[in-house]
């Protein structure tokens, strides 16, 4: 079996996940549309990492008790370290729409809406980044309508900020300080070149830049054995899209 | 107070009420949402907790909505919910949006009797730019600096609507742990819920049931609406009925394709239960 994108991108967003020059993530929180995130999470707490995950659309077991509020009033506390957040564009300097183009609040194409994001954006110590679509139309140089900022003046209360963008093209790097992503890998197939063809905003390279790793057999093995079986209840059509017809049933 | 019907809940909500609706993960009502289809509600302003689903958007497409205060509507897997953006494009109904923390923490602030609630984040999001009951201004208790912060107002709804898995001979409502409808409820002038059925006793005199029940202090008026959250899940009673909102999501992609599927699912079964 090959490896489908879906899988190198858990793996790589996994990678992302326990980067050690990034905050520690003992909490993580995953929302509704994400199953890629999710994976993600499974893969690096199956590898026997400790990490508490809490999946906001869990039916059977869901860790909030006190009402979804509960989410929001954690993060507020800082006890929320990483979030996952997409886009339906996402700009050069991380500012993140959600809600629509054109005029607000979507006059031209009306995207669902802004969920959490103007908050946990902010609350959170990092963010990752993750739309699979890379395209002009999605990474753009500015976006028509801000959900939530990239960066925030001095002053404006902010834990952090992304810490990247991962496509399905490549990885970016987001330096807050300068506000402003740089090419970190490229998956494989892809060059400077293609990524910037399909990339509406401008960004640093790096003199060389590497390529995302493939996932090892382990971490292959476990997203379709011990990760599915965790994923299948709450992502059916996921499960059965990228392992087969046979994960709902497994 | 129990009703005979979902349609005498319904006959409860005047037009151009502001009605607080949870999501499709959270025990949505939407027979109760059919049952305001088929009385031919007019002019509701919906408000989504924290954001809207399927009620919402079937509400929309049958021409019973004004306006829509919410983080965000969608179908989940299904996609975009198609009648809410469709109005949206027509300029049938205004769109007020905002972020889920926010929306439950003016809620938080009806629940305390308080004029408004403070919320971490959102300044530099064009969300507060169009939000002028949104205000930012300087936090009092800072030790430096300015530290702005927003103020959100109060917000009380006229009514809760949402289901619950069970009611008692006293009126309490038993829903688990979905207690963002026990918000909703405390919160609102009224609540009405739909439930799978009546059992005997009171839920609060039983420690096990009491933490997911809602007293009857804040519930106006319930009725029996069996698979009332269908095509939502309810709890760990029935699951998410994925093929029915896909195949209503290609259905209302289209006016005549969303009229026939009222034609089918609202008023069709309505029919049938009057001819039983």
């Amino acid at each position: 079996m090959s490896i489908a994108l879906e899988e190198r991108l858990a793996a790589t967003l996994a990678r992302l996940i326990m980067d050690p020059s990034a905050p520690p993530a003992r909490h993580i929180a995953v929302g509704a549309a994400s199953p890629i995130p999710a994976a993600a999470c499974w893969l690096v707490k199956l590898m026997g990492h400790p990490v508490r995950l809490s999946l906001l659309h869990k039916r059977s077991g869901n860790p909030f008790t006190e009402g979804t509020r509960e989410l929001f009033d954690l993060t507020g506390q800082g006890r929320i370290d990483l979030f996952f957040l997409g886009g339906g564009q996402i700009d050069g300097q991380a500012n993140l729409n959600l809600v629509g183009t054109g005029d607000w609040p979507g006059k031209a194409v009306r995207f669902p809406g802004s969920f959490g994001s103007a908050f946990m954006y902010f609350m959170t110590p990092r963010t990752i980044l993750f739309r699979e679509e890379h395209s002009p139309r999605v990474l753009v140089e500015k976006v028509d309508n801000i959900s939530a900022p990239g960066v925030s003046p001095p002053g404006v209360f902010r834990r952090g900020t992304a810490q990247a963008l991962v496509t399905g093209k490549c990885v970016f790097r987001f330096h807050p300080d300068r506000a402003r992503f740089s090419l970190e890998s490229l998956h494989p197939g892809e060059t400077v070149e293609t990524v910037r063809e399909a990339t509406g905003f401008d960004f640093d390279v790096p003199a060389s830049v590497p390529t995302t790793p493939d996932p090892t057999e382990a971490e292959l093995a476990l997203l379709r054995g011990a990760v599915k079986a965790e994923m299948v209840e709450t992502y059916p059509e996921f499960c059965t899209r990228v392992w087969g017809h046979d994960a709902a049933a497994a | 107070m129990m009703l005979p019907s979902v349609d005498a809940l319904a006959a409860q909500v005047p037009d151009g009420a502001l009605v607080a609706l949870p999501p499709d993960n959270s025990l949505p009502s939407v027979a109760l949402a059919k049952a305001l289809i088929r009385k031919g509600a007019r002019g509701l302003r919906l408000l989504g907790v924290p954001v809207s689903g399927f009620a919402t958007d079937i509400l929309i497409g049958a021409g019973c909505v004004a306006e829509v205060e919410t983080s965000a509507v969608s179908l989940g897997e299904a996609g975009f919910a198609p009648r809410f953006t469709a109005a949206l494009k027509a300029g049938s109904i205004r769109l007020r949006d905002a972020t889920c923390p926010a929306i439950h923490s003016m809620l938080q602030a009806s629940e305390k009797g308080i004029p408004f609630m403070p919320l971490r984040g959102i300044i530099g999001s064009d969300i507060l730019a169009n939000r002028p009951d949104w205000k930012v201004i300087p936090n009092p208790f800072a030790t430096e600096g300015e530290d702005p912060i927003v103020l959100l107002p109060a917000k009380q709804p006229d009514f809760a609507v949402f289901h619950a898995a069970m009611a008692d001979s006293e009126g309490n409502v038993w829903l688990g742990r979905r207690r963002e409808c026990a918000t909703i409820a405390h919160a609102s002038k009224a609540a009405l819920v739909t439930v799978e059925r009546v059992v005997e006793g009171n839920f609060l005199e039983d420690e096990k049931l009491a933490s997911g029940a809602i007293s009857a202090t804040y519930v106006t008026a319930t009725a029996i609406a069996e698979r009332g959250a269908r095509p939502a899940a309810l709890l760990d009673e029935y699951g998410f009925d994925q093929a029915y909102v896909s195949d209503y999501a290609r259905a209302a992609k289209t006016e005549e394709g969303f009229r026939a599927w009222l034609d089918r699912e609202v008023y069709g079964a309505a029919q049938k239960v009057a001819a039983e």
